[in-house]
């Protein structure tokens, strides 16, 4: 199943843990290669934690693991069709859109992505 | 006051240690080191992302102090080649130093006029914004002391500081008892805004969810509410936020004693950048009129802030930074790194610090893949990987001293842990930036 969604790079705790133990490091990659989606498009789109999805920005692709993101305890969000994946050389890779605007700055957590999934074993493999 | 004392052989135990982590520049650190291994055992009072900061960073005496296309070479080899490639660049580009001393930093300054290189820090792709939104509208400004002394109202507007700064929270803005503050958490309320709930949500008194892309418009229908104004319905659609949320929001802002505006990327890195930046600011002045309200930028890497402050003081600008013409110019967008590397404009670059080749856009990536490029890191990263010339460096505030500057721009010096076999940023830079002189005399 294939659905346009807004991805939004993120920084976590895990991310800054892992980034000490180095950034060529298995820790570092797992968790800047694992999108958060809301249970809510899980479902929808038939999503199991560790799932394969591919996300696909312009003419650049990636293939990543999901698994669904932490709410606040107290409050619950509505923000369905939103991902988040933490900083790291894949969501540069959906980066392709280099334009600052004049900043210097690019719109990078902004990047609209087409989000298709689960990947059977042996496409996510290839 | 001695900062350090022997406990037991081969032990030393160093009080008020400062983590160089993230922005907050925590100076209450007691760090346990072993002296033989070279790593530190233990960090009292560190967040779980110092402990892994002084926990990771032991001395890994198999790896070269420095590499040319990966083969390991002296340290002056290194920096003869370093030098060849920046004198022979036509357009050099120096990027990064968040996570160097000011001491490294102005030797950098100092190298780049040298050059007539471009400058520019990881602001560009951090705070810049921020910065060029405050120079059009001023900085209602604070520091963290005031903060934790005074501030009954904290805003997290587009960070997450649980995850990302967790003592921002802890240490100096929501839980710590102040002189006017008795009762700590109790008497201080917390508002997150964000695009999602995060684990600051968890400790914050009010959620407000913005759709992403809409912080400009909540902040401008926050600035008429305080200046008196009545909001058009057509606020709730474009924001997703009700119009009695943000009326509630905007009377809970003018009424407290104190309040502080802390924001994030969630602000510069989306639709509307600067403008974003600017709006905040402005909210900031408007709410003056009723309370005293101040703003800080969560900021990154540990010594992001003196970047800005350096090269301020030093050019009279904070970031994107060119001086082929003899002189500083400042012009984001033209002297930026991403859109200088989009362009493909730079024919070398020098990476102080940073991993532009893990966090840059894409395009720019494929830029800095076809020039030489020179890399200073403690750590093997994908920027170290693709260089040409490779310095293994001791790590700040660990291995080596200096000064670093928090968020709220207050200098602070570093006490180091224990000696490291790798030269500092500054011990590389010295010698770089003679032996550059030396080049350039040479081609006239």
């Amino acid at each position: 199943m294939t659905e346009t969604m807004l991805l939004v790079p993120m920084r976590t705790a895990k991310q800054g843990v892992a980034l000490n133990q180095g950034k060529l490091k298995d820790a570092y990659k797992k968790e800047t290669s694992t999108v958060e989606i809301k249970q809510e498009d899980m479902d929808r789109l038939g999503l199991k934690t560790g799932d394969r999805v591919r996300l696909r920005a312009g003419t650049e692709e990636v293939i990543v693991s999901c698994k669904p993101r932490k709410e606040g305890k107290k409050v619950q969000d509505t923000a369905t069709g939103i991902i988040f994946l933490p900083y790291g050389p894949i969501s540069s890779a959906l980066m392709t859109d280099g334009d600052t605007a004049g900043t210097g700055m690019p719109d990078s957590k902004h990047l609209i992505v087409e989000i298709e999934g689960p990947l059977a074993q042996e496409e996510s493999d290839g | 006051m001695d900062s350090s004392v022997a406990a037991e052989p081969n032990i030393r135990v160093v009080k008020n240690a400062t983590c160089t982590f993230c922005g907050c520049v925590c100076d209450d650190m007691e760090l346990t080191v072993d002296l033989d291994q070279k790593r530190i055992t233990k960090a009292k009072n560190a967040c779980v992302l110092g402990k892994a900061w002084f926990a990771e960073h032991s001395v890994d005496e198999s790896r070269p102090v420095a590499m040319i296309e990966g083969k390991e070479v002296s340290l002056d080899e290194a920096i003869d080649e370093a030098a060849k490639i920046l004198v022979n660049a036509r357009f050099p580009v120096i990027y990064g130093m968040s996570n160097s001393t000011s001491e490294a930093q102005r030797e950098t300054v100092k190298m780049a006029d040298l050059l007539s290189a471009n400058v520019d820090s990881t602001s560009s792709v951090c705070h810049g914004p921020t910065g060029m939104g405050l120079q059009g509208v001023g900085e209602p400004t604070t520091t963290l002391g005031e903060v934790k002394n005074r501030a009954d109202m904290i805003v997290y507007w587009g960070c997450n500081p649980s995850d990302c700064h967790p003592r921002l929270s802890t240490h100096y803005a929501v839980n710590p008892k102040g002189m006017y503050i008795p009762n700590g958490r109790k008497d201080r309320t917390v508002i997150n805004v964000d695009v999602r709930s995060t684990t600051t949500t968890n400790i914050a008194d009010v959620f407000v969810q913005v759709k992403p892309g809409s912080d400009f418009e909540l902040l401008w229908g926050l600035r008429i509410l305080v200046r008196g104004g009545k909001l058009n319905p057509a606020f709730e659609e474009q924001t997703g936020v009700p119009i009695d949320v943000i009326e509630n929001l905007a009377s809970r802002l003018m009424s407290c004693n104190y309040g502080i505006l802390f924001f994030g990327m969630g602000l510069t890195m989306t639709r509307g950048r600067h403008y974003n930046a600017s709006a905040l600011h402005m909210l900031a002045t408007d709410l003056n009129e009723h309370t005293h309200f101040v703003v800080k930028p969560a900021r990154g890497h540990g010594n992001v802030t003196g970047a800005d402050t350096v090269m301020s003081w030093q050019t009279g600008y904070p970031f994107g930074i060119n001086f082929n013409r003899g002189y500083p110019r400042h012009e984001p967008g033209e002297f930026t790194t991403t859109d200088i590397m989009c362009r493909g404009e730079a024919d070398a670059a020098c990476i102080i610090a940073s991993d532009p080749m893990a966090n840059f856009a894409k395009p720019a990536i494929d830029h800095m893949k076809k020039i030489p490029m020179i890399s200073f890191d403690p750590k093997p990263t994908p920027t170290s990987q693709a260089a040409r010339v490779a310095f293994t460096t001791a790590c700040y505030g660990i291995n080596t001293p200096g000064t670093v500057y928090r968020m709220d721009d207050i200098p602070i010096p570093l006490r180091p842990a224990f000696e490291s076999p790798f030269p500092s940023d500054l011990d590389i830079l010295k010698p770089l930036v003679k032996r550059i002189r030396e080049l350039k005399r040479a081609q006239y």
